[in-house]
């Protein structure tokens, strides 16, 4: 009994160390600037006022739009490219099949910040940078989906394959009616754990973009940290509210899928 | 994971030629955005470009000696090393800690993960302006704790002997969660009798019990856990380019952010690119050990 009491009071000020920024975050955005470093009265909520000044000061809803725009059109273009290479892997015998996994293997090991200089020089040449199409090139493929894939898609009996293609059904039909939705669980796990990273990603964005109006949230909450220079308080956490608040609430709503997600793509 | 050919089925010549077709643009991708510019990047290190010079000279190995003696660089080895020493243990025993508490709670088990792994989900930019408001020296509510116990007004991110550790407590906020339910899962496959079975041979106590099935039985989950939280703490960069930007006087300078100065502030390219290789080095030490847990985890 007192083990277990003292369990829930370690647990319960761990918890509360985890949770302390986001109470104060919130609490903070509805208080007025001269009252922030002031105790908590009931005089202190002044409404939405710092989310107004908040989405005045800087575009924060056009960097969300952003964030949107740069997360979709990478994992539409992630999955599409890795579903096929993953199935050619699994099921297809080709030449080069062997080397391919062995390069995918590798690229495994190699994270962003590495190819990013001649990354940036070829797009800097072609004259792409501070556009959407640079802030998703370098993740259109995931050499992580293609290797989760394969595993799924392994699994999968031959014998329906065998079988289908004596149907007459076309490979392309194989893959999108059979074999994918066999596999749904990784896929969505996978497109929770890549919203996610790039939804979060800071060091990419930094690089190509140099323009406002381009920023995701991250580079975005740069941006807006410095335009408001610290004085207000108020309007900088109602302003990380609004950033924070897509995926949190994403979160809380599908608790399972991003755990699972998040920690089943822990390799990164 | 076993490399073996699938069984070779009989295959129509037509589903051969798919095999290519669907491998291509995966294929001219990894070529893109892996083998030309690591091969370029090579290149790069062995030159002294800079961004716009017209000529090129090729030094040889002489960007890998300079950084060897540049103090900057290696000031930022082994800032970046002080930080990883800190987030490794820090984040692995609270997320082994925690998994061991929130393992028993039956009905509040879901309640404590989604607290736990708030911060894995948050975008770190947004909650790192939360936390230097927090410890703020003098506007902070951090400062009530500071000043309760003493301490009087305590500069978390300007002082240069605190800023590490500060930065790297943020850091074990963040990733507590994220090793936590790895532990959990480890924990959750350690079969019952096996308790059972220790208690039998007289194991009587909690501690007793954990160190002779939980911790030997956890192996491999810790060794993963190890890994991980290793090579993202050797990644830090996102709260040392918000909070600190290397400073108070090159005190939290790490790795990663040294090379963003050099190839996308200074545009010194050659030298950034061999240090970007430096960098390569370490990652795939870490990521060596990390196929080999994995490769534990998953047979386990």
């Amino acid at each position: 009994m007192l083990g277990r009491i003292v369990a829930l009071v370690v647990l319960g000020l761990g918890g509360a160390v985890m949770l302390l920024p986001f109470v104060w975050m919130v609490l903070t955005s509805f208080r007025p600037a001269a009252a922030v470093f002031e105790g908590f009265g009931a005089s202190a909520f002044i409404g939405f006022e710092n989310y107004a000044r908040a989405l005045t000061t800087a575009p924060l809803l056009r960097f969300m739009l952003n964030g949107v725009i740069v997360c979709a059109g990478i994992l539409v273009v992630q999955l599409a490219v890795a579903i096929p290479a993953a199935y050619a892997l699994a099921k297809l015998p080709f030449r080069g099949r062997g080397l391919l996994f062995g390069l995918v293997l590798a690229a495994l090991c190699i994270p962003i910040q590495v190819p990013a200089l001649p990354l940036y020089l070829g797009l800097a040449h072609t004259g792409l940078l501070d556009t959407y199409f640079a802030m998703m090139f370098p993740f259109f493929l995931s050499v992580f989906a293609i290797f989760l894939f394969r595993q799924f898609f392994k699994s999968f009996p031959d014998e329906i394959i065998q079988a289908a293609r004596l149907d007459g059904v076309g490979e392309f039909e194989i893959v999108w009616r059979f074999v994918v939705p066999a596999a749904l669980p990784a896929i969505a796990a996978f497109s929770i754990f890549s919203i996610v990273a790039h939804w979060n990603d800071l060091y990419w964005p930094l690089i190509v973009i140099t323009e406002t109006r381009l920023a995701p949230p991250p580079l975005g909450m740069l941006y807006f940290r410095d335009a408001e220079t610290g004085s207000n308080y108020g309007a900088l956490m109602a302003g990380a509210t609004i950033i924070t608040a897509p995926l949190v609430l994403a979160f809380l709503v599908a608790r399972r899928r991003f755990i699972e997600g998040i920690t089943m793509t822990g390799l990164k | 994971m076993s490399l073996a050919l699938a069984a070779p089925a009989p295959v129509e010549p037509f589903a051969l030629r798919i095999g290519h077709a669907y491998a291509a643009p995966a294929a001219l991708l990894l070529a893109l955005i892996y083998i030309v510019p690591v091969s370029v990047l090579i290149w790069l290190s062995l030159t002294d470009y800079t961004l716009g010079a017209v000529d090129i000279r090729f030094l040889g190995l002489d960007n890998f000696s300079r950084a060897l003696a540049d103090p900057v660089f290696r000031r930022s080895i082994t800032n970046t090393f002080a930080y990883v020493a800190i987030v490794l243990p820090g984040g692995v025993l609270l997320g082994l800690g925690a998994a061991l508490l929130v393992h028993r709670r039956i009905r509040s088990r879901s309640l404590w993960e989604v607290i736990y792994f708030l911060p894995v989900t948050s975008t770190l930019i947004a909650m790192a302006t939360v936390w230097q408001f927090l410890l703020h020296p003098r506007l902070g509510p951090v400062r009530e704790i500071t000043l309760a116990l003493g301490l009087g007004e305590v500069a978390f991110l300007s002082d240069p002997a605190l800023v590490l550790p500060t930065l790297a407590a943020i850091g074990i906020w963040q990733l507590v969660g994220f090793n936590m339910i790895l532990f959990l899962a480890g924990l959750s496959a350690i079969p019952r009798d096996l308790y059972e079975a220790a208690a039998l041979d007289g194991a009587s106590g909690g501690i007793d019990r954990f160190f002779r099935v939980t911790w030997p039985q956890l192996g491999p989950t810790t060794m993963f856990v190890t890994v991980t939280t290793s090579i993202t703490a050797f990644k830090v960069f996102d709260t040392v380019r918000v909070l600190t930007e290397g400073g108070p006087a090159g005190a939290s300078e790490v790795l990663l952010y040294v090379i963003y100065l050099e190839g996308f502030q200074y545009f010194r390219i050659g030298y950034a690119a061999a240090l970007t290789l430096i960098f390569l080095a370490f990652i795939l030490a870490f990521s060596i050990l990390q196929a080999a847990a994995l490769d534990r985890r998953i047979h386990y």
